[in-house]
């Protein structure tokens, strides 16, 4: 908080507190906007939460049969259905946001060191601006090369028919799989983490990593253990950042990781990993036009409570990390 | 140091240490250092082929499939691809749209960031506009569609979209897609508007104290001008997630084929009425939309691609500006 030379500025005239109130006023509106915004989807989807308990997050049943019944209930507000166990479309989305986040994060943290110790001039020119780019690709363009090449890729050749057959009573496979889905938002998100660690790297003193090399460690050591340790508070800013995109990522996930309500049984095997599933924020695209159905669109609200709440906590939890490490490393922003 | 100066008694002689090996060469490292940098180098060359590997097959499969008679004709209700028109309205969606996004977002997060670099009394109340502002750049923008709307739908908001008999209002409009996309993009206005007035040495703000200013001319006179750098660069890459983003567009603009005016007046009635952007028509055109139209998709991906790659681009000729005297 920089509240530069507030106390050598005497206001001459109105026209100075009128600009701090008036800016105060805008910040405090858009505050309160947010304040708002998160009421109003709380209290649009308490019903669907009251009216299942704790169920809600549990298993049992078809996810996109009871969307279905939802939908169709009647138009009775006392007859309304709720019933919905959301554990398949929870699973999806912790199960697709953290393998691809381990993914990121490896190659991310890799990469960034390459760029900044190890690789030559050339190669760095060219990666800073392509890493930049990536990371301002749309997600749908993402989703397309996902749906349109790697889809069928794996649906015609990584798939067997022996797998097909394996699971034809449960589920069809397609090629839309959490495999794409895994890849493909790896491949999105890993940009945005290797851009911050980067410019977290480079803003390691110089003089820290000298210090190490002249106590005799290699550049290697000398990276991992001074400059990552002192990146620290910008690797966890950049995980958050990513989880969020991750999480929140709809359309993406929609068009390649499976329009079902699946979950994906790790005892299948190899099998897994081609299975479709379908993330919370890809099942309420998917059912936005329902919106208007009025149990049904408490449904998905209460799905997008469940989004806003992770995003609440991945902040909480960045924040507190960054905290925690402040003591020993670079003053994090 | 020290504050002893007694002379140290003289070491014994130290036999001559073998020479070091202070070569930069990785000969002497150890195993897992040499997997290590192995794997970085890995890395590095895996995130050189992938980027590679998109952008080319994005340029091939744009060229292929591209034709400039697309960018100027309405896209058409066909099956079949070849009947199906080009994305003139996808387009002017894009840009109009980014505009309006832009235009809501820039005065409320430069004046959100001015209040909190400069001004952030009281401070709990500058504690929580940050924390909010922080909460709406984590929130996904799915979750803003669909809050927008829940808002928009209701009556008093009538006058921002369509409304259907018995006051039903349609809440789908540029008006409301771009009233909820300048919130994805008001955490970077935010961000980078703070950065550059951070940046801004105080002596700076202290000579125009002392000049007479008071405060807000400081602001609007030194400190605006001084960090019009940051600014344009949060704005540019403001754009881009505008640009960029399909939840909202798909949820809130209604994503119909062609431009739908609400009315007869010329600008008021467009932005009044539904529409849909590159991103939308992309994602309607894939097999995960309705259409099967992978060509128009491609194409229309290609043209959002070079759109994104001309931002990336001048937020690099916005880097390259000259700097404020004190910062050179």
């Amino acid at each position: 908080m920089s509240n530069h030379g507030s106390h050598n500025a005497k206001p001459k005239d109105r026209t100075d507190q009128r600009a701090e109130v008036a800016l105060g006023a805008l910040a405090s509106a858009v505050l309160l906007l947010i304040a708002f915004m998160i009421v109003f989807v709380f209290s649009k989807a308490w019903p669907s939460f009251a009216h299942n308990g704790l169920a809600w997050f549990g298993g049992g049943g078809n996810v996109d049969e009871q969307l279905s019944n939802i939908f169709n209930s009647p138009a009775n507000p006392a007859d309304y259905v709720y019933t919905m166990h959301a554990w398949p479309l929870l699973y999806a989305t912790a199960l697709i946001t953290g393998v691809s986040l381990l993914l990121a994060t490896t190659i991310s943290l890799l990469s960034a060191m390459f760029i900044v110790e190890f690789a030559p001039d050339a190669m760095r020119r060219v990666l800073q601006p392509v890493v930049r780019l990536l990371a301002a690709v749309p997600s749908v363009i993402y989703g397309l090369i996902g749906v349109l090449v790697l889809v069928p890729f794996v649906g015609n050749q990584v798939i067997t028919a022996g797998q097909k057959e394996s699971v034809q009573y449960v589920i069809q496979l397609d090629g839309t799989s959490i495999l794409v889905g895994i890849l493909v938002l790896t491949v999105m998100i890993t940009p945005i983490m290797v851009a911050i660690v980067t410019d977290a790297l480079r803003a390691v003193p110089r003089s820290w990593t000298e210090g190490a090399a002249a106590l005799g460690v290699n550049r290697w050591r000398a990276l991992r253990t001074v400059g990552l340790r002192a990146a620290r508070p910008a690797i966890v800013a950049a995980a958050v950042l990513a989880t969020a995109r991750a999480l929140g990522e709809a359309i993406m996930l929609s068009m390649v990781s499976g329009s079902v309500a699946f979950a994906p049984n790790p005892l299948d095997g190899v099998t897994f990993f081609v299975e479709p599933a379908r993330t919370l924020a890809a099942t309420v695209v998917d059912n936005a036009e329902g919106l208007s159905v009025k149990p049904f669109g408490q449904t998905i609200y209460a799905f997008a409570a469940i989004l806003l709440i992770s995003s609440f906590f991945l902040s909480f939890a960045g924040w507190v990390a960054r905290q925690s490490m402040r003591k020993y490393t670079l003053q994090a922003r | 140091m020290s504050t002893h100066s007694h002379v140290p008694a003289p070491a014994p002689p130290v036999p001559p240490a073998p020479p070091r090996d202070i070569s930069r060469g990785e000969d002497s490292w150890s195993l897992g250092d040499k997997i290590g940098v192995g794997m970085a180098w890995a890395a590095g060359i895996l995130l050189c082929l992938v980027a590679g590997a998109i952008v080319l097959y994005m340029l091939v499969r744009g060229i292929q499939y591209l034709k400039f008679s697309e960018l100027v004709s309405h896209p058409l209700p066909s099956l079949d691809q070849s009947n199906s028109g080009g994305f003139l309205d996808p387009i002017e969606g894009t840009i109009i749209l980014t505009i309006l996004g832009t235009a809501i977002a820039a005065p409320i997060g430069i004046g959100i960031a001015v209040w909190l670099s400069e001004y952030a009394r009281p401070s709990w109340l500058a504690r929580a506009v940050e924390s909010g502002v922080e909460i709406v750049a984590g929130t996904p923008s799915i979750v803003l569609a669909i809050f927008g709307l829940l808002v928009f739908q209701q009556s008093f908001f009538g006058f921002l979209s369509f409304t259907a008999e018995g006051n039903a209002v349609f809440g789908r409009s540029f008006f409301t897609a771009g009233a909820m996309m300048s919130l994805i993009a008001l955490p970077l206005i935010v961000g980078a508007t703070r950065e550059a007035l951070h940046s801004i040495p105080s002596h700076v703000r202290e000579a125009s104290y002392a000049l007479g200013k008071d405060r807000a001319s400081t602001i609007r006179r030194v400190l605006l001008p001084a960090s019009r750098r940051g600014i344009g660069t949060g704005i540019t890459l403001g754009m881009g997630r505008i640009v960029g983003d399909t939840a909202i567009v798909v949820i809130l603009l209604g994503a119909s084929l062609q431009l739908q005016a609400e009315n007869d007046v010329p600008v008021l009635g467009t932005l009044k009425g539904t529409g849909s952007t590159l991103t939308s028509y992309v994602y309607n055109n894939s097999p995960a939309g309705e259409g099967g139209a992978p060509q128009k998709a491609y194409a229309a991906a290609f043209v959002l691609l070079i759109i994104v790659i001309f931002l990336n681009f001048a937020i690099d000729l916005i880097a390259r500006r000259k700097e404020p005297a004190w910062n050179r």
